[in-house]
């Protein structure tokens, strides 16, 4: 155990956890992270790494983290690429390695290590190449097999997850001092505010830095804040939450994770906040940036602020004996809190020529001896640091000492989280002090207002000393509190206090002349492993650009997104090109700031609420008969019924038989139904249909088609005239809400003097059609209406009873034979449907779902929308001229049909099709080919099958087809090259069945 | 995520709850037309860096279509008004010059 006596501020020494990591059980304490556990419990090999599988340890104490990510629990429960680092330990918590076979101490794949010649940057370009095939057969599995990170997990997500919806005057991300002090003022000035912290305490570097707030200890000022804070009502804090992202017009998004550190308790595991600040302040502090130096990533090498962050946080000695190697005076710090704790520091390694601050006077005067101008020339130790060989920091690597030791803490300077300020469009500024970018607060993102709606706040504005961050923090609460209409309270704004520092030095390599073999042991992304020799490659190769040159070495692109990386890997960069680094610049910061589930995107839209599925009135009655489901646009329809062993072929079989012989039913409520109403409903349709729709007689049905601008057909269906005012339109069931739609663009955007309504009635109405020869003695059985030819002729409609029930009876057929299509009120429709089944029964009634339906109407050589139409077929493709006004002097699509390309002979007409041998079905979509090739080697095709069955009314199969010239080639036989073999048909006409019409006009 | 005003209902909401609509104030070319104002009419869109007026339709509210003024760059929205309009209104076209005073007006 390496747990210092002192304890930690966020550990509880009294209370233990057990957990496991790889099979292993070990205890922490509670308030521990997993990473701080596992260094507890002296394990310093956490994982190998993704390219060469070198062993990797715990280098950071956050989200930063890029090296110690887990595989966590298991089966329905199990996730990977977990960071250790922001994992609370609970009872029972299982992880394991990663990236390593067969073990974590024994990985085969590290022969990887000792072929980087082989993984340059941009390997995946250069090498392997030839041949061509072993690339899919031998070089890809292999690589896949080697490369990557956690497993896939194989079972179901067995958690539940949620969104939340928040409107606020303040969002503030970011608990440390600066978003505490903030929210302060914006909440004693009364504005609404969130506050989110993604770690589950506040307080962040201010605990372990040793600030001094109005003359308290941080920690005390901080619990002092947090009191007054919870007693505001317009003040809401939350933690474990993160700010993942910013978005246009002030939207934020939030990931709160609810039960990850106690994963049994009840309700939703992650909540994404889907949330709309009139301000934002991102009070999100700054990220430790490493030092490349040969070795910087083996086990035992940590940020400086990290190894602090365990010894003050969690009472943990990373190990014993410590360098710290810095370019700047805060890495001091961990020197002078690792010697106070008890722990051995032989020796601080200061870049910079001199080290005079108040920091570094401290630590020599606590005896840490203290080199100046020197750094690191090499790491010594393979799965953990053994010792390190300093150098000159101005030479080229040669070893002046070997100092044993078993930690180095780094520390390249300070980076501000700048993540969410940069998401929408926040500009940065290089601060050359400082080496690093910062936002221009002169270039915020911009709201609906065109005003800036991002502030940032504390470290993250680039104000890297305690002071400065707290000032800057109360600052832009204070204008944010004002730009929301609110006014800050006069009060004295809090002072922290805290040493001076000295200015640092910017080392972008370390020592600064490090010859190609130290660069090629220099990690900048650890993740990824991408070193210091790779970016000099790619630059050498003509990479200028530095988003080029993140896609070719991939650095940057882990899942960390190169929080430790991005700034150092662009110096490099800018180095390598003689450029200055502002005029290289940076990557795109894009959302989310850290990982986020899957899940938490999800929400509830999962299983049966991903997408609610729209159901007729009888669906009920369908599910308990027999109905083979389908899926028509939004709504469930019965493909057909089965009945005791029938196959499904059988079944269509039976209901079409059924029907051209005796009588059936069908349930066609997802019919679109849309009343147009009003004095200029007439003249209205007849812009929107191609055909006359004013010249119909109030009583009667036509059917009609409507078409885009552009001439194309995409909806059909057929019109009922009400009155001399309304109009009933029929749409197909797919297409109701586009229709509906449709009209009302063209009232209000076109033809906004028309004195119109509509109203989309499909859901207010069951429709059930009831069809075949013996259909009128059923309706006749029913009762009511009177249903006679004279009373109810084809293309008629009528409305009055029928079983005592309201409805209104329309003379159409889809399906050639004599048939009725009878809307009732949706709350009567099973009353209605149950009442033709047993008025029916004596006739042989029964019920026939969609694939009857289609092969029905395919026999009568009937177009369906979205099988004989694709978006480029116009009426007359397919035989529809006659339901094209000439006489009308507008509709819609009418202009575009004068345009020459859609007056062709040769465009694909509609024909019908009969193969050689009646028993072969053509394949769906099968092209027909007239021989020869085109300039791509390939068959030239004249067109493709549109539906295609076998007709049991016939007796042999039928298609329809698209073909060049299709209305020229009657007789003409057709090669369509299908799988396995070639099939021949005749072009017929389309209309296979009752060519006259006979059936339906009785 | 966008927000934006349905000058219909009165309702700020988020951009989920609207559908877009393409270019505004286009001049419909119906039969006769010639093609060069046809096809105009069919395929020609501005696609300025900058001012731009855009059509929205409540799709998830209260079904109206209405105009945005908006600006492609910043996303500033400068207003909305009603789709029964052949060009943008003077409050609109001033509340545009307020903010973009160079903006050589809508053409």
């Amino acid at each position: 155990m390496t747990r210092l006596a002192s304890g930690g501020l966020l550990i509880d020494l009294s209370e233990t956890r057990s957990f496991t990591f790889n099979g292993q059980r070990y205890t922490a304490q509670a308030g521990d992270t997993l990473a701080s556990a596992l260094l507890a419990n002296g394990q310093k090999l956490v994982g190998r790494s993704f390219k060469y599988h070198r062993p990797r340890g715990i280098m950071a104490s956050g989200a930063e983290e890029p090296n110690a990510l887990v595989n966590m629990g298991e089966g329905a429960r199990f996730e990977p690429n977990q960071r250790t680092t922001t994992t609370e330990v609970f009872d029972g918590l299982m992880a394991r390695s990663q990236n390593h076979w067969p073990t974590l101490d024994f990985d085969i794949g590290a022969i990887n290590n000792r072929l980087p010649r082989f993984f340059p940057a941009g390997f995946y370009y250069k090498t392997f190449m030839k041949p061509r095939w072993a690339w899919k057969h031998l070089f890809e599995p292999v690589i896949r097999q080697s490369a990557g990170l956690g497993a896939v997990p194989t079972d179901p997500d067995a958690d539940h997850y949620e969104y939340f919806y928040a409107y606020v005057d303040i969002l503030i991300v970011g608990g440390g001092m600066a978003g505490i002090a903030a929210a302060l003022e914006a909440g004693r000035a009364g504005a609404k505010v969130l506050l989110m912290e993604q770690t589950p305490h506040l307080g962040g570097r201010a605990l372990v830095d040793g600030v001094e707030i109005d003359g308290q200890a941080a920690v005390d000022w901080i619990e002092a804040a947090k009191a007054e804070l919870e007693t505001m009502e317009n003040v809401t804090i939350r933690t474990r939450m993160m700010g993942s992202g910013v978005f246009d017009h002030s939207y934020a998004m939030g990931y709160e994770r609810l039960t990850d550190h106690a994963p049994e308790t009840a309700g939703p595991r992650h909540r994404l906040w889907r949330i709309r600040a009139k301000r934002i302040l991102t009070a999100t502090g700054a990220l430790e940036r490493p030092l490349a130096f040969a070795g910087n990533d083996l086990p035992g090498v940590m940020l400086a602020s990290a190894v602090r962050d365990y010894a003050t946080l969690y009472g943990v000695a990373a190990g014993r004996r410590i360098v710290v190697v810095t370019n700047n005076d805060d890495a001091y710090r961990t020197a002078i809190t690792l010697k106070q704790a008890g722990l051995e520091v032989p020796l601080i390694l200061d870049a910079r020529p001199q080290a005079s601050g108040s920091l570094p006077e401290q630590a020599r005067a606590l005896g840490i001896r203290v080199e100046t101008g020197k750094g690191i020339a090499t790491v010594k130790g393979y799965k953990t640091v053994k010792a390190v060989g300093i150098c000159d920091q101005a030479d080229t690597g040669t070893v002046l000492e070997t100092i044993p030791c078993d930690i180095v803490a780094m520390s390249g300077g300070w980076s501000p989280v700048v993540h969410l300020w940069s998401h929408c469009g926040g500009k940065l500024d290089w601060n050359a002090d400082n080496a690093m970018f910062a936002p221009d607060p002169t270039r915020p993102p911009l709201g609906d207002d065109g005003l800036g709606f991002v502030l940032s706040a504390g470290t993250a504005s680039g104000e890297l000393h305690a002071t400065a961050a707290l000032q800057n923090a109360v600052q832009a609460a204070r204008q944010a509190v004002e730009e929301t209409g609110f006014a800050p309270v006069p009060d004295t704004p809090p002072m922290a206090t805290a040493p001076t520092e000295e200015p640092m030095q910017p080392v972008w390599s370390m020592p600064a002349k490090a010859p190609y073999k130290l660069r090629a042991k220099s990690w900048l992304d650890f993740q990824n492993d991408v070193k210091v020799s790779d970016i000099r490659l790619a630059a050498q190769e003509g990479y200028e650009s530095v988003e080029h040159t993140k896609r070719y070495t991939t650095i940057g692109m882990a899942t960390d997104q190169g929080k430790l990386s991005n700034v150092n890997g662009l110096a490099v960069l800018a180095d390598a090109l003689n450029a200055p680094i502002p005029q290289v610049g940076t990557t795109t910061f894009r959302p989310p700031y850290t990982p986020i589930s899957l899940g938490a995107i999800a929400g509830e839209a999962r299983g049966k609420l991903f997408k609610p599925t729209r159901k007729s009135p009888m669906d009920a009655w369908h599910d308990s008969n027999g109905a083979v489901w389908e899926p028509v646009a939004d709504w469930r329809r019965p493909y057909t019924y089965l009945r005791d062993d029938e196959t499904v072929q059988q079944a269509v079989t039976r209901e079409i038989l059924n029907t051209r012989g005796g009588v059936s039913m069908l349930d066609a409520s997802t019919l679109g139904k849309i009343l147009v109403k009003g004095p200029d409903a007439a003249k209205f349709l007849d812009l929107i249909y191609t055909n006359m729709m004013s010249s119909l007689k109030p009583g009667k049905c036509r059917y009609g088609l409507m078409c885009n601008e552009n001439g194309f057909l995409f909806d059909d269906g057929v019109v009922a005239r009400l009155s001399e005012d309304t109009f009933l339109c029929h749409t197909t069931s797919g297409g109701s809400d586009r229709v509906h739609a449709w009209m009302e663009e063209w009232l209000q955007t076109e033809w906004w003097d028309f004195k119109v309504y509509t109203a989309n009635l499909t859901e207010q109405y069951a429709q059930i059609a009831v069809v075949g020869p013996k259909a009128r003695k059923v309706l006749e059985a029913l009762g009511g209406m009177d249903v006679s030819s004279d009373a109810l002729p084809f293309m008629g409609f009528a409305e009055g009873t029928l079983a005592g029930i309201k409805a209104r009876a329309f003379r159409i057929s889809f399906s050639g034979e004599l048939s009725y299509e009878i809307a009732v009120p949706a709350a009567q429709g099973q009353a209605f449907w149950d009442k033709i089944a047993a008025a029916g029964a004596e006739f042989g009634i029964m019920p026939y779902g969609t694939e009857a339906l289609h092969v029905m109407r395919a026999e009568k050589g009937f177009i369906m929308i979205g099988d004989e139409t694709d978006g480029t077929v116009i009426p007359q493709d397919l035989n529809l001229g006659w339901a094209v006004s000439k006489k009308k002097t507008d509709f819609i699509g009418k202009r575009a049909m004068e345009r020459p390309f859609l007056q062709r002979d040769d465009r694909k007409q509609l024909v019908g099709l009969l193969t050689e041998n009646p028993a072969d079905v053509l394949p769906d979509g099968a092209h027909a080919v007239e021989g020869g090739k085109n300039r791509y080697g390939q068959e030239n095709m004249i067109g493709h099958v549109t539906s295609t069955y076998f007709s049991p009314t016939l007796g042999h199969s039928i298609a329809m087809a698209l073909i060049k010239g299709g209305a020229g080639r009657m007789g003409e036989v057709l090669t369509f090259p299908c799988e396995g073999k070639v099939i021949r048909a005749t072009v017929v006409d389309p209309v296979f069945y009752d060519k006259e019409g006979e059936r339906q006009n009785v | 995520m966008l927000k934006l005003k349905c000058p219909a209902c009165g309702v700020e909401a988020e951009e989920t709850e609207f559908a877009a609509g393409g270019e505004a104030h286009l001049k419909r070319f119906g039969p006769g037309s010639d093609d060069r104002d046809f096809t105009d009419y069919l395929f020609g869109r501005k696609n300025p860096r900058g001012v731009h007026f855009e059509r929205w339709r409540h799709a998830f509210g209260c079904g109206k279509w209405f105009h945005a003024a908006r600006c492609t760059a910043t996303l500033e929205v400068f207003g909305t008004y009603s789709a029964r309009t052949t060009e943008p209104p003077a409050d609109i076209v001033a509340a545009i010059k307020a903010r973009r005073p160079g903006w050589e007006g809508f053409k």
